[in-house]
């Protein structure tokens, strides 16, 4: 009985999306056109876009990316400042408006999504190094997320001092159980007696993560957390970590693995000083690439619509729309999971590389 | 390739940002909730470990009062018991006392008695031979009075001892 109730929920609030669902994919059809008339002169495949009318891969890649302004829904985009820094002019701030639709402004002009110097003829100036600081839309989401996160655990953080030594409260109750699990089951077991000294690093990436993953699920929001350059940072402030607190065994194990015949060290060391760097790597992609994936994926379900109203009309689109949604809303609870699961992972595997980098013990024999 | 290339404006901001959030949360949020769940932990971990002792103080105390109990019903048993065997003791040695008084007594009433009896017939014995002695004298007098029949006496006699 409950479950066909469920399922009515289901049919119920997908028939209600629906509409938007659709009104949505009619926005961004015009947008797709815009964006294939933007790439028109450039993309090598652009007649072919044009034949379709709408390119699912540009409309998935726009949103994905990072971009100079903030675009909440079509026709409503929040200007971001935008920083440049080039040797010769120095430190330059402007609105991102101002280069809106292909416009030049003090010779910079956006080309697919970057900035770039042109000269007086229009054409790219590559002997300009233009450094770009902007505060593009991840860094703005990056930013809204800082403070997200630091009116949070301040008042978290408030509640330990007002109610010392008793039951928590509020907010501190909820997010309690998170951080004694991050302490007890994640950060304890994997670097041992000496955990305390990491926790406010690992809490702080655990909570990054998260709330930047959630951030990243809602309409419209940036896709931090996908992007290559925050999961490098990341990973490279855990390598950074794992190697300036690995004590003599860790760097003994690095030189001379422990049960491994003398005539194999030549094949193992390299791949022990390959894994040293192969660790953060994996944290980097592993994270990027989750959270890009799912975006992709939603935006592709979504993007069924369009191509649906390219081949048939707006009446298959309507007509898909409803099985769109219900999909749209599975993928989004599972993304919901992922979202909790790679700001687990991630913290999980960056206790557990600095667990072993200061393992006192060492074991004679641990399988790589 | 272009999401695989890192821009180098969102690296500085996520390095700058990253950082600062770091900072400030270690400082001002990671301190004081470690600090402050340390602390509730250790408050309660004391509060139970002070209930159990007191819990195993109770069950000591309680023990220690069970244990004083049997011994004062122990030692009053054995009081009881040590009254008993004085009591008793000292009635069996009266009643043996008693008895022996009274023997001793019954023996010195049989001794009295018994020299009583014998001083009496000593006495009587005594009256009787003089009593006897006075009937015989008075008899003989009276027999003996005249000349004949003293003789005849005589004669009886002589014939009686012939005739044994």
């Amino acid at each position: 009985m409950i479950r066909s109730l469920l399922h009515k929920v289901l049919l119920v609030s997908a028939l209600i999306i629906s509409p938007f669902v659709s009104s949505y994919a009619q926005e961004h059809e015009h947008e797709g056109e815009a964006t294939h008339q933007e790439h028109h002169e450039g993309s090598a495949h652009g007649a072919e876009t044009k034949k379709e009318g709408f390119n699912v891969g540009d409309m998935i890649m726009h949103h994905i990316r990072d971009d100079h302004g903030w675009e909440f829904a079509h026709g409503l985009k929040l200007p971001l400042p935008v920083i440049l820094y080039s040797k010769d002019r120095g430190v330059e701030v402007f609105s991102s408006s101002k280069l809106d639709h292909d416009a030049i402004y003090n010779d910079y002009k956006l080309v697919h999504g970057k900035i770039h110097r042109v000269n007086a003829a229009g054409a790219e100036d590559h002997e300009a190094h233009v450094y770009d600081f902007s505060i593009t839309k991840n860094v703005a989401s990056l930013l809204l997320s800082a403070v997200l996160l630091l009116v949070i655990f301040s008042s978290v953080s408030k509640g330990y001092q007002q109610n010392r030594g008793k039951a928590p409260k509020g907010l501190q109750s909820f997010l309690e159980p998170i951080i004694l699990f991050i302490r007890d089951e994640v950060v304890k077991p994997n670097i041992g007696p000496k955990y305390e000294r990491y926790l406010p690093y690992l809490l702080t990436l655990f909570f990054f993560i998260l709330v930047n993953n959630l951030l990243g699920l809602l309409p419209g929001a940036a896709n931090l957390t996908g992007n290559i350059a925050v999961t490098m940072t990341l990973a490279v402030i855990t390598f950074l970590i794992v190697n300036f607190s690995g004590n003599k065994h860790y760097w003994m194990h690095l030189v001379k693995p422990t049960g491994v015949p003398l005539a194999l060290l030549p094949v193992m060391v390299p791949v022990e000083i390959v894994g040293v760097f192969m660790k953060p790597f994996s944290l980097m992609v592993r994270l990027f690439a989750n959270i890009t994936a799912g975006h992709i994926i939603i935006l592709s379900l979504l993007g069924l619509i369009f191509i649906a109203k390219n081949l048939g009309g707006s009446g298959i689109a309507s007509g898909i729309s409803p099985l769109v949604a219900i999909f749209t809303i599975f993928m989004n609870l599972i993304e919901l999971v992922v979202a909790f699961l790679q700001a687990f992972i991630f913290t999980l595997l960056s206790s557990m590389y600095i667990g072993s980098a200061i393992e006192e013990h060492h074991e004679a024999d641990h399988g790589h | 390739m272009d999401l695989l290339t890192p821009d180098i404006g969102l690296l500085f901001w996520q390095v700058v940002v990253f950082l600062a959030i770091f900072f400030i949360l270690s400082r001002f949020a990671w301190k004081p909730i470690t600090s402050g769940l340390k602390e509730r932990e250790e408050s309660i971990q004391s509060a139970i470990d002070l209930a159990e002792k007191t819990r195993k103080e109770m069950a000591q105390l309680q023990s220690d009062n069970q244990k004083l109990l049997a011994e004062a019903r122990a030692e009053r048993e054995a009081m009881l018991r040590g009254a008993k065997e004085t009591a008793d003791k000292m009635i069996a040695e009266a009643r043996d006392k008693a008895a022996a008084e009274g023997q001793r007594v019954l023996d010195q009433a049989r001794e009295a008695m018994a020299n009583e009896r014998q001083a009496l017939v000593a006495q009587v014995k005594k009256e009787v031979v003089t009593l006897s002695l006075d009937i015989a004298e008075k008899v003989l007098r009276k027999e003996l009075a005249d000349k004949t029949a003293q003789e005849k006496l005589v004669q009886d006699l002589v014939a009686n001892a012939r005739l044994n």
